[in-house]
């Protein structure tokens, strides 16, 4: 048998477990589920509640306007195999006493989920082309001259930067439990609050225990407060740098938490 | 320099001392029966030898590495098979193999993965997801992971666990061949394991070291091995 190397790849590890994580969704007929519900309710929502198609708008602020509440709930639902589940299996043992750190083993399991998600929005770009097909003049180019891509670029990266936070969440929630069940209740009720933030009737009540200064400091964490700016097309550093702390400070406690386990 | 080192290891779970002070050494060439009754603190002492659970004191090497502060490094000399084999159950044989060996980032995982599957006589499950497989074959493949990198240490918990008698043939076959060129320490409930595969013998019982001798010499110490056991665990 070959032996060992001297000096393995330090991406070694990294690249095999988010590999095998990623490969993992689609052993189940979980992935398939996940994946088809969540361009259910992204395209229904957005066309039925939002009412995308009555605005007259070749834009897609009304499709996004609804991620937030998505990614509450299914960020959580993907999230939560994470950790739950090497616990319940028993192979967290296995995967702990191989030349692999804590840190590779987070990072690479929590990229494979987020990459999951990616695919997830990818499968709704049909709804960008559609929109740019309604909103043609006529003229042969419009499809492409038509809506202004870059805003829903901007719209996009926002909606996945909005999934990393959702998983971050959720990454905690699997680290502290064996059930995946529960590991997705936790963190569906926490992504909830967040996703609550902003919105009117939470603040009002906020506001009686606050005061409005400090309503106005907390609405800033809110999920659809920090996404609302890539809809409009506005490249802004805070809502990168508040999505990206809650997901890696997600991903750095969850971490934590196994790593004390 | 001996491959595994075990200084006055120590771990509580809450008040109850699961092992204390518990020290040994073992070099290149032995394989240590690791006995004792259920919850004495075998396990416990082999998660903290593998990596797995932090001692609350004391200090575990692995290849002259000390496993809490060069846990990467140790944990390439070493394969280890905890209590009942875990395995990713969706994965088929071969997958789950070439994932331990992209893992381990071994030079050549592909032909790694056919010697183990070829030593350990998993040919045939290969292609089959391993919830599929008797329990005899999920106790092989967690050994085959163990193998894959032909480790100088083996740290193996229970690996004849429910096996039937072939199986159990099969597994110690493996383990003989493999014994002169590594340590190895196997924990185990069967007595008669001792005289057919070790070189020297621990009994631990409540979380302490009650006898650390060779083979022979335990055996010395009566015709019945279960009434030795019951004495030295009493």
């Amino acid at each position: 048998m070959s032996s060992a190397p001297s000096s393995p790849s330090r991406f070694a590890p990294f690249t095999a477990i988010m590999r095998r994580e990623f490969a993992g969704y689609f052993r189940t007929p979980l992935a398939y589920v996940f994946l088809a519900v969540f361009n259910a309710f992204a395209v229904s929502l957005a066309f039925f509640v939002g009412g995308l198609f009555e605005s007259g708008v070749a834009s897609l602020d009304r499709f996004f306007l609804y991620h937030p509440w998505l990614w509450a709930f299914l960020a959580p639902a993907a999230g939560a195999r994470l950790w739950a589940e090497e616990r319940r299996q028993g192979t967290i043992e296995l995967l702990l006493t191989w030349p692999v750190t804590v840190w590779q083993a987070a990072l690479g399991k929590f990229l494979a989920a987020w990459l999951f998600l990616a695919c997830a929005l990818l499968m709704t770009l049909p709804v960008a082309f559609t929109v740019g097909y309604l909103g043609n003049d006529g003229s042969r180019w419009n499809i492409i001259t038509g809506p202004d891509w870059g805003v829903i670029a901007g719209g996009y990266a926002g909606s996945l930067l909005c999934a990393g936070s959702c998983l971050g969440i959720a990454a905690i929630a699997s680290a502290l439990t064996r059930n995946q069940v529960i590991a997705f209740v936790t963190g569906f009720l926490a992504c909830f609050i967040l996703v609550l933030v902003g919105y009117g009737v939470f603040d009002e009540l906020l506001a009686g225990v606050l005061g409005s200064g400090g309503v106005d400091e907390i609405r800033r964490l809110g999920l659809w407060r920090n996404l609302e700016p890539f809809t409009l097309g506005l490249v802004d550093a805070r809502p990168i740098a508040y999505f990206l702390s809650v997901a890696f400070a997600g991903l750095g406690l969850s971490t934590i938490i196994i790593e004390r386990r | 320099m001996p491959l595994i080192e075990a200084k006055n290891l120590s771990k509580s779970y809450g008040v109850i001392r699961a092992v204390s002070d518990v020290s040994f050494s073992v070099d290149r060439g032995e394989v240590i029966g690791f006995l004792g009754p259920n919850g004495a603190g075998k396990s416990t002492t082999m998660k903290m030898l593998a990596g797995h659970i932090r001692a609350d004191s004391g200090t575990a090497s692995i290849a002259g590495f000390e496993v809490a502060a060069e846990s990467v490094a140790a944990k390439q000399h070493l394969g280890y098979s905890p209590e009942g084999a875990p395995a990713y159950g969706e994965m088929t044989v071969r997958e789950f193999l070439r994932f331990a060996a992209d893992l381990r980032g071994l030079a050549d995982p592909a032909a790694s993965v056919r010697e183990t599957l070829a030593l350990c006589r998993l040919e045939e499950v290969a292609a089959q997801t391993i919830d599929t497989l008797s329990k005899g074959y999920r106790m092989r493949v967690g050994f085959a992971q163990a193998v894959i990198h032909d480790p100088e240490v083996l740290i193996l918990d229970e690996p004849t666990d429910g096996l039937d008698p072939n199986q159990k043939f099969e597994v110690r076959r493996i383990l003989k061949e493999m014994a002169a060129r590594k340590a190895v320490i196997i924990s185990t409930h069967i007595l008669e394991e001792v005289g057919e595969l070790c070189t020297r013998v621990i009994v631990i019982a409540k979380g302490e070291v009650r006898c650390d001798e060779s083979r022979d010499k335990f055996l010395a110490r009566g015709p019945d091995l279960n009434a030795v056991f019951r004495k030295l665990t009493a």
